[in-house]
C-alpha cells in the first residue's frame, strides 16, 4: 500500500475543490471558533478595565497586541496545513534559539528571566510562543511513522519537547516548561502511545518526585507547593493571594457585585490581579453566573477545537488539532484552579484574558492553525 | 489487549487485531489510524468535562454555599498589616547638644477609598486652610504612587494650632480627611550645621530601589546628605508590623498584634557647637569654608560653609522660591566650601619644604638671596615674588625657616628647579593631598595633586618645567580643600602620625568614643627633627615679631595684635591667585570683587602640644594672613582659652617631654 496522504492525493489525483464553499470557507475562517473567540476577548477587556482600574495606557498596549493576534491568526490561517509543517522544524530551531538568547541575555522581570527585549520590537516571552510550535514539531515527527508511535519514535518526541521545557525551566519558569511538555505529550497520548508506556512514565514521575523537591525547585516553588497545602501558615506571603482570591471569588455570590464594583479584588491584590489572578476579579464582579459564562465560552472554543481535530484528514492535522485544543484547556482549568485554590499557584495566566501580549498572540497563532485545518481541506467531486 | 490498555477497549476488537497488524508491517491503515486518534480524543473530551465539571462545583461551592462566610469577610472586618515606621536616631554634637531631633507635627489626610468627591473635598479645604496648587500637585503624585489599598496620603503637612481647629469644625464635610500626628525631623540649630549634618527628604524611586524595601515600609523620607545620608543604616532603625482589625470604612476597629520597630540608635558628632558658631562668626561677611580638627584623634570639631541654608526647609519638600534663591549664583549657599578644592597657595610651603630635606634637595642651612623676581633657564617669564607687589624687592638672604616665616616665593621656585614634579607628587600624597582620606566624608573632594601621570591623564599633555614652579607655591594646577589642609596640618602638629577625618564621635549616647586605626602609614621621617624645624618656622609665621625689615612672620602683625595670647599657635598664609595680575599692576587699585585673591590659613594650637587644627578658606578674602589668619585664631580661642587663661584641660604638659620648641635649637 502506499504511503501518501490525502493533501498529496488530492492534488495528484484531480480533486477539485467543493464549488458551493461559503466566502469564510474560501477567507480560510472558521466562523464559529472565530466568533467565540471575539467575544471572549472582548470579555476579557471588559474584566480588565476592571481590574487595571482603566489604566489606559495599558489597555491600549493590550487591544493593539490583541490586533496584532488577529493578524497573526489570519495570516497562518491562510498557510496550508504542510507549509506548516514543513516550517516546523525550522521554526523550533528558532525558538530553541531565543530560548538561549533569553539565558544569556534576556531581561529579568520578577527574579526570573523570561523576556526578550531587543531594539525596536516589543519585549516579549520566547517560551510563550514554544507553547505552540513544540506541539507542532512533536506532530510533524510522529507523523512521519505509523500509529501507534514506536518506542523510539516516542523518545524521540520525548526529547522534542524536553529541550525547550528544560531551557524554560533554567530561566526558571517551571510552569510554562510543564505547559510546554504537556502540549509535546499530548501530541503522544492522541498519537495512541500504548498505555503501559504513559503509566510506567507516570509511576517514574511520580517516583522522581522527592528528587526534583530536593535538587531542582527553587525556594519559591517549594514555597508555592507548601502554601497551597496549607494557604494559613503564611497569610502575609505566598498565602495572601489565595485567601485574597477565595475571598473574592466567594464574596461575589451568584450574580457578583457587578462590573467595576469589586471591592476585594481592585483593593487587596493589585499586583497580580490583572494578570495570573485576573479570574478572582471576574467572579467577584460578575458572580457565578459571570464564570459559567466564561466556562461556556471556553467550553464553545475547546469542543470546537476538538471537533476541528475529529474532522481532520490526515494524522499530522489530528494530532495538531487534538494537541491545542486539549493544551488550551489546561491553560484554562490550571489558571482558573490555582486561583479558586484547587492548585497550587503557577504563573499561568488566564487565556485570552490576562494582561500580556505574548500569551494572546501565541494563542491566536494555535487557532489560526486550527482554522488552516480546518479550512484547507480537500474534498473529492460529488463526495 | 494487555498491551493496548484501556485505549484500545474503547474502539475494541478491530483495533486489537489492527494494531497486531501494524507490529508486523509497517504500511499506514489510514481507517485504523483515524480510530485510534478518535478514541484518545474522546478520552481527551470526557477528561474536559469531568475537569470542568469539577471547576464549576468549586465554583458553586465557593459562591454559593460559602458566599456568606466570604461576603462578611469581604464587606466586614479585614485584617491588614500595616508597618509601623521606626524614630530615627537624633544626632547631636559632641557635647550633647541636639543637632537633629524628631518634631511632632501635625499632618492632613486623606484616604481615597473613604473620600467620596475628593474632589470636592480638596476644594473646600482650598476654602479653610492655605492649600495651593502646588500642594495639590504634590498631593496627586503621593496619591498614584501609593501601593496599600486603604491607606492614608499626605495631604498637607505642618498644620498650625488654628488650621487644626478650622478642620474640626468642617470634619463633617471632609469625608476620608483627617488630622494625623508624626515625627518629623527638625533641625533646632537651623544653618549652623547644614552642610555637616545634611538633611532628610522624601525617598525618590531610585532611592527605594537601594534600600531594603520591607524595611522602608512606612518610611517617607531619607538622609540626602551628610551625615544623615552617609549614616542612614544607623539612624534608620527597623521597620515594626500592626495587625488591626478595619472595617470597611478603613477605620480601626482594633489592634490585634503588633511588633513594635526598633528606633533607630542616636549618634554623637565630634562637632562642637561652640567652634562651629566661632567660625561662622569669625568669617563675618566673607563667603568661606572652616574645618578643626582633633589632632588626637582626626575629630572633625567644626565644619563650617558659609553660606549656609536652612535644612528644614528639605524636611517637608522646599517651595520652588526657597530653592531658587538656594541656587544664586555668587552666594550658592548649597555648595560645601568646606569640602571643596580652591588653589592652597603659599599653604603647601611647609608641605614642599619637609620634602626639600626629606629628599635631600636641600639642607637646613642652603640660603638664597632674593632680588624679588626669579626667571627660569630658557623661559623668558620673569616669576616675582609676592613681594614685588608691595615694594619692587625682595627677600634678600633666605633659608628654609625664613622661606617658610616669611612665606618666600622665590625660595621655592629655586627648590622646584631641583625638585621634580613627581617627587612632589608623591611626598605631598602622604599627607593625604589628591584623595579623600576621611572615614565619612564621602562628598569630599580628592583635590589636585599635580604629577606627569596626572597631567596625561587629565589633559592628556607632557608637564613643562615652568609648571613646577607654578606648583611650588600652590597655584597652576594644585588644589585642595580645607579639609584635607587641615588633614595634613594635623599631620605636621603630630609629627606624621595619621588619623583620618571622622564627624563620627560615637553611637549611641552612653556608648564609648570609638577608636579608630587608621589605614594610612605614619609618615617616618629620615631625621624626625625636620617636624620640629618646619613646625618651629610655622610659629614664627604668627610670633617671630620686632625681627627689623623682613624678618618677621607674615601674620604676626595681624594675629597677635588681636589680644594677649595665653598660647603659642603654629601657621601658614595663603592667598591664591583667583585670576594672574600683570607685573606693573597698580597695587592700590579697587580690584572686583569676583577676581580678588582667595585667602587661606592652616594653623595649629597649641604649637608645643597641639590640641586642636584649623584650616581656614575665606573666598575672595585678599589676605591670608591679615584676613583667614585673624579666623583662625578667633577658633582656636574659642577652644583654648577661658577669660583670658588656657581652659584648665588644656594646660601644658609640665615636664615639656612631648614639647615641640623646646627641642629646637635656638
Amino acid at each position: 500500500m502506499e504511503i501518501l496522504e490525502y493533501g498529496r492525493q488530492g492534488t495528484e489525483l484531480g480533486y477539485g475543490l467543493e464549488p458551493d464553499r461559503s466566502i469564510w470557507t474560501r477567507l480560510h475562517i472558521d466562523l464559529p471558533l472565530l466568533i467565540a473567540l471575539t467575544v471572549m476577548l472582548g470579555f476579557g477587556l471588559m474584566v480588565l478595565y476592571s481590574a487595571t482600574d482603566g489604566n489606559m495606557p495599558e489597555l491600549e498596549r493590550q487591544v493593539a497586541l490583541i490586533g496584532l493576534a488577529y493578524v497573526v491568526l489570519f495570516a497562518v490561517a491562510q498557510l496550508e496545513v504542510r507549509t506548516l509543517r514543513q516550517w516546523a522544524p525550522w521554526l523550533y530551531l528558532g525558538g530553541l534559539c531565543l530560548l538561549v538568547a533569553v539565558l544569556v541575555m534576556g531581561d529579568s522581570a520578577k527574579g526570573a528571566q523570561r523576556w526578550l527585549d531587543f531594539p525596536g520590537l516589543p519585549r516579549f516571552q520566547p517560551s510563550e510562543v514554544m507553547k505552540t510550535i513544540v506541539p507542532l514539531t512533536v506532530a510533524g515527527f510522529l507523523a512521519r511513522g505509523s500509529m501507534p508511535p514506536k518506542f523510539l519514535n516516542v523518545l524521540g518526541a520525548l526529547v522534542i519537547l524536553g529541550i525547550p521545557a528544560v531551557l524554560t525551566s533554567m530561566q526558571p519558569d517551571l510552569g510554562t516548561a510543564l505547559l510546554i511538555a504537556v502540549a509535546g505529550v499530548f501530541v503522544l497520548l492522541l498519537c495512541g502511545v500504548r498505555w503501559k508506556l504513559v503509566f510506567t512514565a507516570l509511576g517514574l514521575a511520580m517516583a522522581a518526585i522527592p528528587a526534583l523537591w530536593i535538587f531542582y525547585l527553587q525556594d519559591y516553588q517549594k514555597q508555592r507547593v507548601l502554601t497551597f497545602l496549607d494557604p494559613e501558615s503564611e497569610p502575609l506571603g505566598a498565602g495572601w493571594n489565595i485567601i485574597q482570591s477565595k475571598t473574592a471569588i466567594g464574596s461575589g455570590g451568584l450574580y457578583g457585585k457587578g462590573w467595576l464594583n469589586g471591592v476585594q479584588s481592585r483593593l487587596d491584590f493589585l499586583p497580580e490581579g490583572q494578570t495570573d489572578f485576573i479570574v478572582a476579579v471576574l467572579a467577584e464582579e460578575f458572580g457565578l453566573l459571570g464564570m459559567l459564562f466564561l466556562l461556556m465560552l471556553y467550553s464553545v472554543i475547546i469542543g470546537r477545537a476538538l471537533y476541528i481535530g475529529a474532522m481532520a484528514q490526515d494524522l499530522f492535522s489530528r494530532l495538531l488539532a487534538g494537541s491545542l485544543a486539549l493544551t488550551f484547556f489546561v491553560y484554562v482549568f490550571v489558571n482558573i484552579g490555582m486561583v479558586s485554590g484547587l492548585l497550587p499557584v503557577v504563573g499561568v495566566p488566564l487565556p485570552l484574558v490576562s494582561l500580556g501580549g505574548t500569551s494572546i498572540v501565541s494563542l491566536m497563532l494555535g487557532f489560526g492553525i486550527l482554522m488552516s485545518i480546518h479550512t484547507h481541506k480537500v474534498t473529492r467531486l460529488g463526495y | 489487549m494487555a498491551i493496548t490498555g484501556t485505549g484500545c477497549s474503547v474502539i475494541g476488537m478491530a483495533g486489537s487485531t489492527a494494531d497486531k497488524m501494524a507490529d508486523r508491517y509497517t504500511f499506514k491503515d489510514h481507517n485504523r489510524e483515524k480510530q485510534i486518534f478518535l478514541s484518545r480524543l474522546l478520552i481527551g473530551g470526557i477528561v474536559v468535562l469531568v475537569l470542568f465539571a469539577l471547576l464549576i462545583t468549586r465554583l458553586v461551592y465557593l459562591q454559593v454555599f460559602e458566599h456568606e462566610y466570604y461576603s462578611n469577610k469581604s464587606d466586614g472586618y479585614r485584617i491588614h498589616i500595616q508597618p509601623v515606621p521606626p524614630n530615627r536616631g537624633l544626632i547631636y554634637d559632641r557635647n550633647g547638644v541636639l543637632l537633629a531631633e524628631n518634631k511632632p507635627s501635625y499632618t492632613l489626610t486623606l484616604t481615597r477609598e473613604n473620600a467620596g468627591d475628593m474632589d470636592a473635598s480638596l476644594q473646600l479645604l482650598g476654602s479653610i486652610i492655605q492649600f495651593t496648587d502646588e500642594d495639590e500637585e504634590k498631593f496627586r503624585t503621593r496619591l498614584k504612587r501609593r501601593s496599600v489599598p486603604f491607606s492614608s496620603v499626605p495631604v498637607r503637612f505642618n498644620l498650625s494650632e488654628e488650621e487644626i481647629a478650622s478642620i474640626a469644625v468642617n470634619q463633617f464635610r471632609l469625608p476620608g480627611i483627617s488630622v494625623e500626628a508624626q515625627l518629623v525631623r527638625n533641625y533646632p540649630q537651623g544653618d549652623l550645621f547644614a552642610h555637616a549634618v545634611g538633611y532628610l527628604a522624601s525617598i525618590s524611586e531610585e532611592e527605594l530601589k537601594q534600600v531594603d524595601q520591607v524595611n522602608y515600609k512606612g518610611t517617607h523620607q531619607i538622609g540626602k546628605m551628610g551625615i544623615e545620608k552617609y549614616y542612614e543604616d544607623i539612624l534608620h532603625g527597623t521597620v515594626g508590623y500592626e495587625t488591626v482589625e478595619k472595617n470597611a470604612r478603613g477605620q480601626i476597629m482594633q489592634v490585634l498584634d503588633r511588633t513594635d520597630p526598633i528606633p533607630g540608635q542616636d549618634i554623637v558628632l565630634n562637632l562642637d557647637i561652640n567652634l562651629q558658631k566661632a567660625a561662622v562668626e569669625a568669617l563675618g561677611d566673607f563667603r568661606g569654608g572652616v574645618v578643626v580638627l582633633d589632632p588626637t584623634d582626626g575629630g572633625v570639631m567644626a565644619m563650617v560653609s558659609k553660606p549656609a541654608f536652612d535644612p528644614n526647609l528639605f524636611v517637608e519638600g522646599i517651595s520652588k522660591t526657597d530653592y531658587a534663591k538656594l541656587n544664586d549664583r555668587t552666594e550658592t549657599p548649597l555648595f560645601n566650601r568646606a569640602l571643596a578644592k580652591y588653589s592652597p597657595g603659599s599653604t603647601v610651603k611647609p608641605f614642599l619644604g619637609l620634602a626639600a630635606l626629606e629628599t635631600g634637595t636641600r639642607t637646613r642651612e642652603y640660603t638664597i638671596r632674593d632680588p624679588g623676581h626669579f626667571r627660569l633657564d630658557g623661559d623668558s617669564h620673569i616669576y616675582h615674588d609676592w613681594t614685588w607687589w608691595v615694594s619692587k624687592n625682595g627677600h634678600d638672604l633666605v633659608n628654609l625657616e625664613k622661606a617658610i616665616y616669611q612665606s618666600c616665593d622665590i625660595y621655592f621656585y629655586d627648590l622646584a628647579t631641583d625638585m621634580d614634579i613627581d617627587t612632589m607628587h608623591d611626598f605631598m600624597f602622604r599627607f593625604g593631598f589628591g584623595r579623600n582620606t576621611s572615614v565619612d566624608i564621602p562628598q569630599a573632594s580628592n583635590g589636585v595633586l599635580p604629577s606627569r601621570q596626572w597631567k596625561r591623564n587629565a589633559l592628556g599633555l607632557p608637564w613643562y618645567p615652568g609648571e613646577t614652579l607654578n606648583s611650588s607655591i600652590g597655584q597652576g594646577y594644585t588644589e585642595a580643600s580645607p579639609l584635607q589642609l587641615a588633614t595634613a596640618t594635623m599631620l605636621i602638629a603630630n609629627k606624621g602620625k595619621w588619623y583620618q577625618p571622622a564627624l563620627l564621635r560615637k553611637v549611641g549616647t552612653d556608648s564609648e568614643v570609638i577608636q579608630r586605626t587608621s589605614y594610612l602609614p605614619d609618615i617616618q621621617l629620615k631625621n624626625p627633627d625636620d617636624w620640629n624645624l618646619v613646625a618651629n618656622a610655622m610659629r614664627d609665621v604668627v610670633h617671630k615679631k620686632n625681627g627689623g625689615y623682613r624678618n618677621n612672620g607674615t601674620a604676626w602683625p595681624y594675629i597677635e595684635n588681636m589680644g594677649p595670647m595665653p598660647y603659642e599657635m603654629a601657621g601658614k598664609s595663603g592667598t591664591a591667585q583667583v585670576v594672574g595680575m600683570a607685573a606693573d599692576f597698580d597695587n592700590d587699585a579697587e580690584v572686583p570683587e569676583k577676581y580678588r585673591d582667595h585667602a587661606l590659613f592652616i594653623s595649629f594650637a597649641p604649637a608645643n602640644d597641639p590640641k586642636i587644627v584649623v584650616a581656614v578658606f575665606v573666598e575672595h578674602g585678599e589676605g591670608g594672613s591679615s584676613v583667614a589668619g585673624p579666623v583662625a585664631r578667633k577658633i582656636i580661642d574659642t577652644w583654648l582659652v577661658e577669660e583670658g587663661q588656657l581652659k584648665p584641660q588644656f594646660q601644658p604638659v609640665p615636664d615639656g617631654s612631648s614639647s615641640l620648641i623646646t627641642s629646637l635649637s635656638p
